[in-house]
């Protein structure tokens, strides 16, 4: 879990912890190592919900003595912790939790198992950014988006953002990298001190007509957006991205990116704001990034049976907007797989505001557990499709299809549990 | 997509109005304009879509007027410029039909709560009052027995309704409301009803969206405006196919394939 090299022993993260923590931790590593045994898993949060069972207070133990970043978003908040966590590897050891554990046991596991001084860069769920920056006193927030994802069981964004405003309020960073072009994100991150101003060129903004400040009407003109009741408006941008070109502090850089799409260059530019905040020097950082072609799964290129696959990962209308820019233009057929778990939220209503159109005349094989959802939205669509039962049945047609071409890889794009599924069956997280 | 509050008749288009997107669009419910739009031009008769977001005039002209779901902010916002347009009433005046999802169905009836719990007035055009209650918010697979509809050309039959509702409030029909089907599975109206109509305005809970998931209530609404001889058949196959195993999934009160022990206790 570590973006450095291996965790020092144990001994060395717990000695100087009160007792009662170093019980916590203790438990914790049986709990999780007992987990790996039985093979129930990485036992990575099971482990972490032992331990703060012994110590509530654990989290704000573990990072007493480390430098401290959070990142949350409704997308991108995995990509641009590690793109951080990269960043800040060249001037010093980091730990950090992008697996996607990210509430406090997920966050405590990662914790406990490196050295006590190692900066901590985490990954934080939207409804747990109060708790954790509580609890860790972080020194630096990003704040990349909200947006719909999950009707049926996460708050209502404007809440989110109104929680996200609280906690910059009761606990005030000593910088927040914050999206400019995302109003409910701009009136969270203005109840900081110290802002740095992110232009993201957001082309979603379907959830901020409504003014999170008063509730009035917002208004978008070209790159601008403003309140017409109050006084929200956008804020000036201090770093800005533009094609391929990111500008910070100054100075334009080629984005180095191996990950594909403007929305890479997008949470680049957000690790490199955060990073040059806490402390990394710019060249240096934009020279660690280059060395990252996968995140999580995310992107990977890799053989099934016989068949070269890209995975891509797409959970909301605002992740799939994104997402889209990388399947329009070819003629291959791809594959979508939808499915409604508690992680994806039971409700997949969704599908019908992303413009699936935008694939034009590719086939599309549509999967996963809510298949006939996704069949009747590109029904609508006039999108060409057909239904399959698995991964393995949608490349067999895939195969079939006139169009296919060996030479280029299919790509698999997929919500949260679905890419789960895909990603374990091309062997996992490497 | 610009809209103008006086639109020329210059075809037979049927012109469909999206009511504030902008404020009333979260759960997908701008479907229904794309499900109506292809279920007429498959039929090959022409259809005009506007979008009308908030702050922009509400024509009164069109023949079929939608106004999704939405949260509860942006629900008074919406109550109080439709009020101040007094466009909607108008083409309601005029025999326009209107189909309007969860929080927009409640700021067309009478009263209906804000965030706060506070009840405030709405639009009045579908005889039915929201109140607040105290039981958890309805979030999950809405399934009714048969359905009926009383449109200008009679009875029509709609088959079972599905779909997914997420609401809190309790919505009761006045005298002049009709609800659209007994609930089977979920909560609907909260009094074993689901939905309200009144003359030519259809108020639901249901979002899939609703038109997506029952093709018969779309073709209802269309046949009002075009006439019996209008609706030719389509191929409905892949909708077959979803409403089935929806269906299913509700009666077996199964939101989700089951889960493993393994995963339940890893909470993945």
């Amino acid at each position: 879990m570590t973006a450095a090299p291996a965790p020092a022993p144990a001994s060395g993260q717990t000695a100087k912890m009160r007792p009662r923590a170093r019980l916590a931790v203790l438990v914790g590593r049986t709990v999780a190592w007992a987990s790996r045994v039985v093979r129930f898993g990485t036992g990575s949060v099971i482990g972490g919900r032992a331990s703060l069972l012994v110590d509530r207070n654990l989290l704000a133990e573990l990072t007493g003595s480390r430098d401290v970043a959070i990142v949350s978003a409704t997308n991108g908040k995995t990509t641009t912790t590690k793109l951080l966590s990269a960043a800040l590897s060249s001037h010093q050891r980091v730990v950090s939790n992008w697996l996607g554990a990210n509430m406090t046991p997920g966050i405590v596991a990662a914790l406990a198992s490196a050295n006590s001084t190692d900066t901590a860069v985490l990954e934080v769920d939207e409804r747990w950014v109060d708790s954790v920056l509580r609890a860790t006193n972080a020194s630096t927030v990003v704040l990349l988006n909200l947006s719909r994802d999950q009707l049926d069981r996460t708050q209502e964004v404007r809440k989110l953002a109104e929680q996200w405003r609280d906690a910059l309020t009761a606990t005030p960073p000593r910088t927040v990298i914050a999206n400019a072009d995302d109003p409910l994100v701009t009136w969270a991150a203005l109840a900081a001190p110290n802002v740095t101003w992110i232009a993201t060129g957001q082309e979603w903004t379907a959830d901020a007509a409504g003014c999170p400040a008063c509730s009035g009407r917002i208004d978008f003109v070209d790159t601008e957006w403003a309140c017409t009741s109050c006084d929200l408006k956008r804020p000036r941008v201090d770093v800005f991205v533009e094609d391929d070109t990111i500008s910070i502090a100054g100075r334009s850089f080629r984005s180095p990116l191996a990950l594909p799409g403007r929305v890479n260059r997008v949470n680049a530019a957000f690790a490199l704001a955060a990073s040059t905040a806490m402390g990394a020097d710019l060249d240096a950082a934009f020279d660690a990034l280059d060395d990252i072609t996968e995140v999580a799964g995310r992107y990977r290129v890799a053989d099934f049976k016989g068949t070269n696959i890209r995975l891509l990962l797409a959970k909301n209308p605002a992740g799939w907007h994104e997402a889209l820019e990388l399947l329009e233009g070819p003629s291959t057929p791809l594959v979508i797989a939808i499915n409604a778990r508690i992680a994806d939220g039971h409700d997949p209503s969704w599908l019908w505001d992303v413009a699936y159109e935008r694939v034009g005349n590719r086939l599309v094989i549509a999967i996963g557990e809510r298949r006939h959802d996704l069949a009747v939205r590109f029904r609508y669509g006039n999108i060409t499709h057909r239904i399959a039962d698995s991964l393995e049945e949608a490349l067999e047609l895939v195969r079939q299809s006139p169009d296919f071409d060996p030479a280029v890889p299919v790509d698999v794009a997929s919500n949260y549990t679905a890419f789960q599924d895909h990603l374990e069956k091309v062997g996992g997280v490497l | 997509m610009t809209s103008t509050p006086d639109l020329n008749r210059t075809d037979s288009a049927v012109r469909i109005v999206s009511l504030y997107p902008d404020l009333l669009g979260t759960y997908g419910d701008g479907g229904n304009a794309l499900v109506l739009s292809r279920r007429l031009e498959w039929r090959g008769i022409a259809v005009e879509h506007i979008t009308v977001d908030a702050g922009a005039p509400v024509p009164d002209s069109a023949d079929l007027y939608l106004v999704g779901g939405g949260e509860d902010g942006p629900q008074v916002q919406a109550a109080r410029e439709l009020e101040r347009s007094q466009g909607l009433h108008r083409a309601v005046d005029k025999g326009a039909v209107v189909l309007a999802i969860c929080a927009g169905m409640q700021i067309l009836g009478h009263r209906f709560p804000d965030a706060t719990g506070t009840s405030r007035s709405g639009l009045g055009l579908l005889d039915c009052e929201t109140v607040r209650v105290n039981r958890p918010r309805a979030v999950g697979e809405l399934l009714t027995t048969n359905a009926h509809l009383t449109t200008a050309h009679g009875l029509v039959e709609l088959g079972p309704l599905t779909g997914f509702e997420n609401h809190a409030g309790r919505t009761i029909p006045g005298p002049n409301g009709v609800s659209l089907a007994s609930v089977e599975v979920g909560e609907g109206n909260g009094d074993g009803s689901e939905g309200v109509v009144t003359g030519t305005v259809v108020g639901t809970y249901l979002h899939g969206p609703a038109l997506a998931r029952n093709p018969r209530l779309a073709d209802a609404l269309l046949e009002w405006i075009v006439g019996p001889a209008a609706m030719t058949p389509l191929d409905d196959s892949d909708v077959d196919a979803l409403r089935a195993e929806r269906i299913h999934a509700a009666r077996e009160h199964e939101l989700a394939p089951r889960r493993s022990w393994r995963d339940i206790l890893r909470r993945s």
